[in-house]
């Protein structure tokens, strides 16, 4: 897969949909979004994202904030 | 060993939000203990109970994600289930979040110990639409799995009876355990071989290898010591595999995927829940902040319409008649018991106790908020605001609380993990204007301000909440350097309110405030009776006239050139609803109650009564708040930096508000 097809989360609108492919950041952040469910191939859903405040998405069932620095190391590849 | 008389110990593990507490409560009631992990600032709940005539010993762990090295819940949990051995765990897992909730349970089959699973609020995953077979669910994990309402009480019963029989006969749990992807076993048998023979009990030797893998801080560590010359093999091995951690995790969720793929039914993507209907408001950036800000006005005004009318009963029908009878009753004691009972004890101690029903109902209106899961959006909502100062959105939640009392807030900071931001949090709570705070204020601010007193009264909130962003402000831009903190937080699903987690939950900050006010309190009261009364019986001549007079000087510079306002404020140290406690007796305790607020107002101008209560609000946290800040920071040296930081504010603006006050 082409790394330039990825997105960082919060360049997703309220409403699209992701797979997880790439986590960036230190491992104490990447294995705490791991643990709640954001490990790569994972669809993910935007449930909230107003261009500005932390967003809101849906993963496995759950919903989870997340500021936006950190939605910007999660990096998807859109559906 | 031993462990008291119960004959048997059962561990509650789970993540958050999956109604835990609601099963421990059901099963315990009020014979629960709460407190901290020794060491820790973690709380923790154990109770007994009864079953079958058996006692059952219930030990709540903290509710955690995972049991990793990464935060002092986990430690705990983990720490707990390898050295304490319980005899069974029950893991609560919320039906609508099943798989997610799973990866505990993923981690949790690692542990040398048998469990149980019960799936609880089934009522609200079929309501999104989710069914669950448990019986599928069961067959797949090869162990028991017990639906659950806890709310309602439902397969409660049945859980703890499958948890006693497994409890009774653990050789009879054989469960599917997760295996790692093929491409790492070979690695995770090198490490196990290196490994052999050299980890220190209890530790179990497959786990140990794992969290190896894993990158687990606290076992490398342990393992680093425990082994010689192995530990050179091993490091070299792990270096290799610096990210498998990543591939782990993603291999428990795949094999929790395979484990639940027959036993649910989910409804088509795209469903809007009553979760989704209710969020497009509670979370949206302005229409979520209007929400919040009529919740926290009705919350207000409920507390004290339904409980102000309470209060004056008490006074009136409990308080005054008391005094009178005590009174009659001491008549022919020494004047200085009949002094020290009515005055100092009723007059201090009891006045703060008729408070109390303000602080019930703020307690259950929070409470309530809490469980049907709203304040986890306030904090969403509210997260813009906090990065301000540094902090996020969690932090909103203790200093809301504070608004009922600041010690169970400056505890309730424990939910942020950032340590720099938690301290933070500590450090602004006292500013949030705590029951005792209001009660004083909305009891002096109509006798000194009228029909205005209304306005005065929330224009003073809001000053401490201005103090208290720019306090906050300063800080991160000074101490921290704008620093980023991460905000992660999952948001739980709206359900029903339970009663009895309500009713807990102001039953035990309740009980607090009582134990403050029958401890502390009347301790205060009585010193405070007994240095106005000494040496000579009389207060115009008292100590604390004194004490009063000597510091007039500074008091007339904010217009308070009467020793027994400065008197009252010092006292608020001890308890801050004490100053109209001081006030009784310092401007004679003979007078009701209603009648002392029009005394107080008679000599103050309005400046200066501005500034009293400018002060007032701003003042040093109270003995409690302070016992507390040391225990959560580990550190005095935050409590008495507060109280510093609180006196330049709460001087300086009652300075400037006299000054500018007295121009008009």
């Amino acid at each position: 897969m082409n790394d330039s097809l990825l997105k960082p989360l919060n360049d997703l609108e309220t409403g699209e949909r992701g797979v997880v492919r790439q986590l960036r950041g230190g491992r104490e952040f990447t294995s705490r979004v791991a643990t709640l469910g954001f490990t790569p191939g994972v669809e993910v859903t935007v449930v909230q994202n107003y261009g500005r405040g932390p967003i809101l998405v849906t993963v496995r069932d759950t919903h989870i904030a997340l500021g936006r620095g950190e939605a910007l190391k999660v990096l998807v590849e859109v559906l | 060993m031993s462990k008291t008389e119960a004959s048997l110990t059962i561990a509650l593990a789970g993540q958050p939000n999956v109604g835990k507490s609601t099963v421990f409560n059901m099963l315990t009631g009020l014979n629960q203990h709460v407190g901290n992990w020794p060491g820790k600032t973690v709380e923790q709940k154990m109770g007994e109970f009864i079953h079958d005539e058996q006692v059952i010993r219930l030990v709540d762990l903290p509710g955690t994600y995972s049991l990793t090295a990464n935060s002092e819940e986990e430690r705990i949990t983990r720490d707990f289930i390898i050295h304490e051995q319980p005899d069974v765990i029950v893991v609560i897992v919320g039906a609508p979040a099943l798989e997610r909730n799973l990866y505990l349970l993923a981690e949790l089959l690692m542990m040398p110990v048998p469990l149980v699973v019960g799936v609880n609020m089934m009522d609200v995953a079929e309501s999104n639409g989710v069914h669950i077979e448990t019986h599928v669910l069961a067959a797949a994990l090869g162990m028991p799995v017990e639906p659950l309402v806890a709310s309602r009480n439902q397969g409660v019963h049945e859980l703890l009876d499958a948890a006693i029989r497994m409890a009774e006969n653990p050789t009879a749990f054989a469960p599917k355990r997760p295996a790692i992807r093929p491409e790492h076993r070979p690695v995770l048998a090198d490490i196990k071989a290196q490994l052999a023979g050299q980890v220190p009990p209890p530790y179990p030797e497959d786990w140990v290898a794992l969290k190896l893998l894993e990158g687990d801080t606290e076992i490398t560590a342990l393992i680093q010591n425990a082994t010689q010359q192995a530990w050179g093999n091993i490091h070299t091995i792990l270096l290799q595999h610096e990210d498998a951690y990543l591939d782990i995790a993603g291999g428990r969720y795949e094999w929790i995927g395979r484990i639940i793929r027959a036993a649910i039914m989910r409804p088509k993507p795209g469903a809007i829940t009553l979760t989704d209907r209710v969020d497009r408001v509670a979370t949206h950036p302005a229409r979520g902040l209007l929400l919040l800000i009529g919740i926290f006005g009705l919350v207000f005004w409920l507390t004290y319409t339904l409980a102000m009318p309470v209060v004056s009963w008490l006074n009136q029908a409990l308080m005054e008649p008391l005094s009178g009878w005590l009174r009659q009753v001491l008549f022919g004691a020494p004047a200085w018991l009949s002094g020290l009972v009515v005055d100092g004890i009723i007059g201090g101690a009891g006045t703060v106790l008729t408070f109390l029903p303000i602080l019930v109902v703020f307690f259950a209106a929070l409470g309530f908020l809490e469980d049907v899961g709203y304040m986890a959006r306030s904090a969403y909502v509210t997260d813009r605001f906090m990065h301000w100062m540094g902090l996020h959105g969690k932090s909103f939640i203790p200093l809301f609380l504070g608004f009922g009392c600041n010690v169970p807030a400056v505890m309730g900071a424990r939910i942020i993990e950032d340590r720099r931001a938690c301290l933070l949090t500590i450090l602004l709570t006292p500013l949030v204007p705590c029951t005792g705070r209001l009660a004083v204020l909305t009891f002096l601010a109509p006798a000194f301000f009228g029909r205005a007193a209304m306005f005065v009264t929330w224009g003073l909130v809001a000053f401490n909440l201005v103090v208290l962003a720019l306090v906050g402000i300063a800080v991160h831009r000074l101490a921290f350097k704008d620093e980023h903190i991460a905000f992660i937080m999952e948001i739980p699903l709206y359900h029903l309110p339970n009663a009895r987690t309500i009713g807990l939950f102001v039953w035990h900050n309740t009980l607090a405030f009582i134990r403050k006010a029958g401890s502390i309190i009347v301790i205060v009261s009585v010193i405070v009776w007994a240095l106005s009364w000494l040496p000579n019986g009389d207060m115009e001549s008292g100590l604390l006239a004194t004490m009063g007079r000597g510091l007039e000087p500074v008091g007339r510079w904010m217009g308070l050139g009467d020793w027994r306002l400065i008197v009252a404020l010092l006292t608020s140290f001890v308890a801050k609803e004490n100053t109209i406690a001081t006030l009784g007796i310092l401007f004679g305790a003979n007078s009701a109650v209603t009648g002392l607020a029009a005394q107080v107002a008679g000599v103050l101008t309005r400046p200066a009564a501005l500034a009293f209560l400018v002060v007032q609000m701003t003042f040093i946290p109270c003995a409690a708040t302070l016992a507390v800040i040391k225990q959560e920071t580990g550190a005095w040296k935050y409590a008495i930096f507060n109280v510093g930081l609180l006196l330049v504010i709460s001087l300086s603006a009652g300075v400037i508000m006299y000054q500018i006050a007295r121009l008009f």
